[in-house]
């Protein structure tokens, strides 16, 4: 049954915008004829906390979480996140991530050091593993606060669903004032 | 039409197809977003209480009126709410009444996890539980139905992943024609006096009854037979494991979780092999099942605690787990006060002082996290100010000023004022600080009786909080600006010394609420690298947005930064540092 299901988790830290991109991907994936499901926590986790979000899609969709090492894709939204979340993937999976990295309340009082070489270590184990600039490329698309649509470009490059949904989501789910910046960020992820 | 609803928008949507007129609640993770979804349908009156008993008397007092009422809330809040809910299932209903109770398996944003189907079985209401968000809506509009048709509230029970999920949803039109809403006066039914209720509570259990012979026949509760050497028998989000597990397993699907079908369980045990009982918390299902004399295997394999995943179900029929890799243990990510919340300055100081600090529940409840580490105690909501009471009733006379009650403003208006009355009727020397931010925070700014708006947006009425305590008889209430260290230090510190009851309130609002004439963000800082010593002072308040900068030589030595995106100027970390190194940006 779950071979028919593509399973991705977005994971990052609590404010990056999570939690749009997962609805930007579940709106396309339906647009696209899939059942889908979708899972996050809400709550605690939005004070700065990690988050990961759950997005299933396939002919039928049962469990709304990706069952443990079940993950085809992990979109990074932030590195220690990325790398915290390798667990959940499943061996050969793809990795798509910013980089970024935000340091976490222990590391900016200085009692603990954000690991070293996180990218290097996640392109070890995985070596379909793309790292993306989001904020420089956003930036370059006309807008920072894009960059989660450069790599939702990305990642819709490595999922079986068709641009033309991943469009019809993003004119729903983005403001229209921000949709002509979006738009662009999107096509930029795609060329990568 | 299909759309994709989570399971809280979806039962707002079922409400609104059912007709529902009246909504009301008072928000709690993960039941929060129904209401915020109720308010996009006119038809229905939406509202915020001050707390879940109110939110249910005004929905039990909608349906008395002939209207179909909605009421949500969090696990805990039935707690609250019960004091009506037990009797309203004897008085039973006129308009349909739904409550959404809404558990928190695993606790992601709660303080324990109850199990609400006990207390349909306790309040002897009959319970619905959905398993995504299409029957999230359905059964809301089932629950309004069969309310009415039995007379009887239904309570529907949700928990964080059917809430909080999202799943495709086919909507539908809202019913016409429901009779309109008019005074009916029916006292031998709706007053219940030992007399009147001697005659409902019959009527109660024969309702029961009848409602446990028609589930069996309901399309809500299905029989799904495929291999029958092993049968299993589940409701709610374990359903979707089950199916996502052990594909070819037969089920029975509860769709009503009290009271059970009896007859529907029977006739399916008796087709398989072997049956078990897959469900989260408490074996609700599973007793019931071996009290009919039916053997079942259930919690023996399937904890009492935390929510199920998938992988926790492999676990429990000793299935392979997919070889997911190892990672090294990396600094952790809790969640933290945000940058400019007015509650630091606050919990700094009562760390500074050595308070023993009765806490509450809200965002606040986090100045129990280092390095503020100023939180001793939290039970539920409005519990702060009756534990500051019950301490200073048993520690020795020096040891009764280090008691310190903290509340947020919704919270002391949800259940702290009764606290407070008891503290001033009974002379407790404890101070309480109510924090009062404006708004509730920590489920994501909602307007409470003090904030001066509605749950629609409407400019209302604002309770006064000093004049509310004035009133109940508080001699000493100080306000004060939580951003001033130097005012929050001496006056807390004047009232804890004061052996009689005395409240503090802050006056700054949640950096989060968008209301511009309630909170604009101040001028950014910066620390001037020149004068930083790297003394860490103002590292002790936990600011996101403060980074230290290790000067990379491999020492202990390094300096301050200040991130301008995330300063809003609040001015606390510039009164840490003694070297003057810390100021805000021309």
């Amino acid at each position: 049954m779950s071979q028919q299901i593509t399973n991705v988790l977005l994971v990052g830290v609590g404010g990056q915008g999570i939690l749009l991109a997962s609805e930007i991907l579940s709106e396309a994936a339906m647009l696209a004829g899939f059942d889908v499901k979708k899972s996050e926590i809400h709550g605690m986790s939005q004070r700065g906390g990690s988050v990961v979000s759950h997005v299933r899609y396939g002919t039928e969709v049962f469990s709304p979480i990706v069952p443990e090492g079940e993950g085809d894709i992990l979109f990074g939204f932030e590195l220690m996140e990325t790398a915290r979340s390798l667990p959940l993937l499943k061996p050969g999976g793809t990795v798509v991530a910013n980089d970024l990295q935000i340091s976490p309340p222990s590391v900016l009082m200085g009692q603990e050091t954000y690991p070293e070489g996180l990218a290097e270590r996640i392109k070890a184990q995985f070596s379909d593993f793309l790292l993306i600039d989001g904020q420089h490329m956003a930036t370059e698309a006309g807008n920072v606060r894009a960059a989660n649509t450069v790599l939702l470009g990305a990642v819709s490059k490595r999922l079986s669903i068709p641009e033309e949904y991943w469009l019809k989501a993003l004119e729903k789910m983005v403001p229209s004032k921000a949709l002509e910046v979006n738009r662009r960020s999107f096509q930029m992820g795609r060329e990568l | 039409m299909k759309e994709i609803l989570s399971g809280n928008e979806a039962i707002a949507r079922g409400a609104y197809e059912a007709g529902c007129l009246v909504a009301c609640a008072y928000p709690g993770t993960p039941s929060t977003e129904i209401l915020e979804n109720t308010i996009r349908y006119k038809e229905i009156n939406s509202s915020w209480a001050p707390n879940e008993k109110v939110a249910l008397e005004v929905a039990i007092g909608a349906s008395f009126g002939g209207g179909r009422a909605l009421c949500t809330m969090k696990h805990v809040g039935v707690n609250v709410a019960a004091d009506p809910l037990f009797t309203l299932s004897y008085t039973g209903v006129r308009g349909g009444l739904v409550l959404v109770a809404a558990d928190d398996p695993e606790m992601h944003s709660s303080q324990n996890e109850q199990d609400s189907r006990n207390y349909a079985r306790f309040a002897k209401v009959p319970m619905l539980e959905p398993s995504d968000s299409q029957e999230c809506k359905e059964f809301t509009r089932l629950a309004f139905e069969l309310s009415e048709k039995y007379d009887t509230p239904f309570m529907l029970r949700s928990s964080t992943r059917i809430s909080h999920g999202k799943s495709v949803v086919e909507l539908g039109e809202r019913v016409t024609g429901l009779p309109l809403p008019k005074l009916e006066k029916n006292p031998a039914k709706l007053v219940m006096l030992p007399g009147n209720a001697r005659v409902r509570h019959p009527l109660v259990e024969q309702n029961l009854v009848n409602l446990s012979k028609a589930a069996a026949t309901m399309p809500l509760n299905r029989m799904e037979l495929r291999e029958t050497s092993i049968g299993i028998i589940t409701a709610g989000i374990c359903y979707q494991y089950v199916r996502e597990v052990l594909p070819n397993a037969s089920t029975l699907k509860l769709g009503m979780v009290h009271p059970l079908p009896h007859d529907l369980i029977r006739e399916f045990a008796a087709k398989v092999d072997k049956l078990y009982v897959i469900e989260e918390l408490d074996p609700f299902i599973e007793d019931q099942v071996k009290a009919m004399g039916i053997a079942a295997t259930g919690k023996e394999i399937i904890s009492l605690c935390g929510e199920l995943t998938p992988g926790r179900l492999r676990t429990a029929f000793g299935l392979p787990q997919p070889a997911g890799i190892q990672v090294d243990a990396m600094p952790g990510r809790p969640p933290n006060m945000c940058p400019g919340c007015p509650h630091r300055g606050v919990f700094f100081t009562l760390n500074q002082l050595k308070a023993y600090v009765t806490g509450d529940i809200g965002c606040y409840t986090l100045g129990f996290m280092p390095p503020l580490s100023a939180m001793d105690t939290c039970v539920c909501m409005g519990a702060s100010i009756g534990m500051a009471t019950g301490v200073t009733k048993v520690v020795s006379a020096e040891e009764k000023k280090k008691v310190v009650a903290v509340i947020g403003d919704s919270t002391f208006l949800h259940t702290g004022i009764n606290g407070l009355m008891d503290m001033v009727y009974n002379n407790a020397p404890a101070t309480v600080i109510i924090l009062d931010n404006s708004i509730t925070a920590m489920t994501g700014r909602q307007d409470n009786p003090a904030s001066g708006h509605t749950l629609m947006n409407d400019p209302t009425n604002a309770i006064n909080i000093p004049l509310l305590c004035k009133a109940l008889g508080v001699k000493n209430i100080r306000v004060i600006n939580p951003f001033d260290l130097e005012e929050t230090k001496r006056v807390i510190s004047e009232e804890m010394d004061r052996p009689e009851p005395s409240v503090i309130i802050t006056n700054k609002p949640c950096v989060l609420i968008k209301r511009e004439e309630i909170f604009q963000k101040g001028p950014v800082y910066a620390v001037d690298a020149e004068k930083c010593t790297g003394c860490r002072a103002c590292l002790k308040i936990g600011c996101p947005a403060i980074e230290w900068r290790p000067a990379g030589d491999g020492s202990k030595k390094g300096k301050a930064a200040i991130d301008p995106l995330l300063c809003t100027g609040c001015d606390v970390c510039r009164q840490l540092c003694k070297f003057d190194a810390i100021g805000s940006v021309k």
